[in-house]
């Protein structure tokens, strides 16, 4: 296996992105409302992406795939659907 | 109690950016199943929506070391790996805790397919943790029939509605008298942690099956997944229950169900939200086969309160 350089061996390794950038699949982005947030977390824990700060509650807007969950499972309202540029 | 979301770790083996859909509900548990067993655990994946979600060669979206098999052999295979890891503790190769086995699994791999390995990995008692993320269809290929799929639903091979109710997988997984069973949903993620950290917890062969609304699969809109999932559970379409060593106990909200402390939400609005219902719905005989829903769901409830008094 010496010869063989690790891009050609069929192995996966962990890495972000392994779907690209899905940031790009996004037709809605979703943004906070601090004055709002109570960091109760809800949205952290029910993100399929992982893309939720935990502690500050700010979103990696280069993977989020714009699904909604969050806006829709937040109990304050504080997170918006705006529709991407 | 069930952990609060604030106690869950901090640690993610889901990786962001991976090939999932927005708003993928087998992601989403699959997170808290990671928090739950922490690095230490070897994932095998048959064919599914989850293979597809790794992401593209050279790069993996799972943070654990995952072996992707062939469809039916998710029981007989995860034996293989288990034995395997035991053997390499046994002649000094492997160092320190044994890493947790488990097989991440849809529904058509658990009910129809990978069933006969299943049963026998079952049988033979063989320490890893089955899970079956059940989005009630073949979702990866287009949303085929399964034996998970419930009366009167649209997929492409049941185009005016399944005739036959599904399968009541965890409680035939019950009768192979392996020491945990457990159903859980993604829209109570503290419920779904304890389950699998008592699993992981537990020698011998572990049963979880979790409900995943798929958006795609059942046609609603894509941010109502965790609202759909609460509404299955709501409604007792779908019962959140555990079982230690063959011993029955249910979880909240379905033990107010079964209590019968609380009514359970009439069926009426849960088919409504989904577009599978839809050909159902406008069908002259609508009212009949909504009945007949209903009632498959009464009897899953009646029959699991009885089966609960069996504690021999």
């Amino acid at each position: 296996m010496k010869s063989v350089t690790k891009a050609y061996r069929p192995i996966s390794w962990p890495m972000l992105g392994a779907g690209g950038d899905t940031g790009s699949w996004r037709t809605h982005r979703p943004v906070v409302d601090t004055q709002i947030c109570t960091k109760c977390q809800i949205c952290w824990v029910y993100c399929p992406e992982a893309v939720i700060d935990r502690k500050e509650i700010t979103i990696d807007y280069r993977y989020c795939k714009g699904c909604g969950v969050c806006a829709v499972e937040c109990p304050t309202g504080a997170i918006s659907m705006e529709k991407e540029e | 109690m069930t952990t609060s979301i604030k106690k869950l770790p901090d640690i993610e083996l889901v990786l962001s950016g991976n090939g999932a859909c927005g708003g993928c509900p087998a992601t989403m548990a699959l997170r808290i199943v990671g928090k739950a067993l922490g690095p230490n655990a070897i994932m095998l994946l048959t064919p599914s929506c989850s293979v597809a979600s790794m992401g593209m060669t050279p790069k993996l979206g799972y943070n654990w070391p995952c072996i992707n098999i062939t469809f039916a052999t998710a029981g007989s295979s995860s034996s293989g790996i288990t034995h395997a890891v035991e053997i390499m503790k046994e002649k000094g190769r492997l160092q320190g805790e044994l890493p947790t086995v488990f097989a991440w699994v849809g529904d058509g791999g658990t009910y129809d397919i990978g069933f006969q390995a299943l049963s026998a990995a079952a049988e033979r008692n063989d320490n890893f943790i089955f899970f079956c993320y059940n989005n009630e269809a073949y979702s990866n290929t287009g949303v085929q029939r399964s034996g998970a799929t419930p009366r009167g639903a649209f997929t492409t091979t049941t185009p005016t509605g399944k005739r036959q109710p599904k399968k009541n997988m965890a409680q035939l997984m019950l009768e192979h008298n392996i020491p945990y069973v457990a159903t859980a949903t993604v829209a109570y993620p503290g419920d779904l942690y304890d389950k699998v950290v008592k699993a992981k917890n537990t020698p011998g062969m572990k049963y979880i099956e979790i409900l995943a609304p798929c958006y795609l699969g059942w046609q609603f809109d894509m941010p109502d997944t965790v609202q759909m999932s609460r509404m299955a559970v709501r409604s007792g379409a779908w019962l959140l229950w555990e079982a230690e060593n063959g011993k029955i106990s249910f979880n909240n909200p379905s033990s107010l169900i079964i209590n019968g402390k609380k009514g359970a939400a009439p069926v009426d609005e849960y088919v409504m939200k989904q577009g599978r219902f839809n050909r159902l719905l406008k069908s002259p005989d609508a009212a009949s086969r909504i009945a007949e829903i209903q009632g498959d769901i009464n009897r899953t409830i009646d029959f699991m309160r009885e089966r609960a008094k069996i504690t021999i």
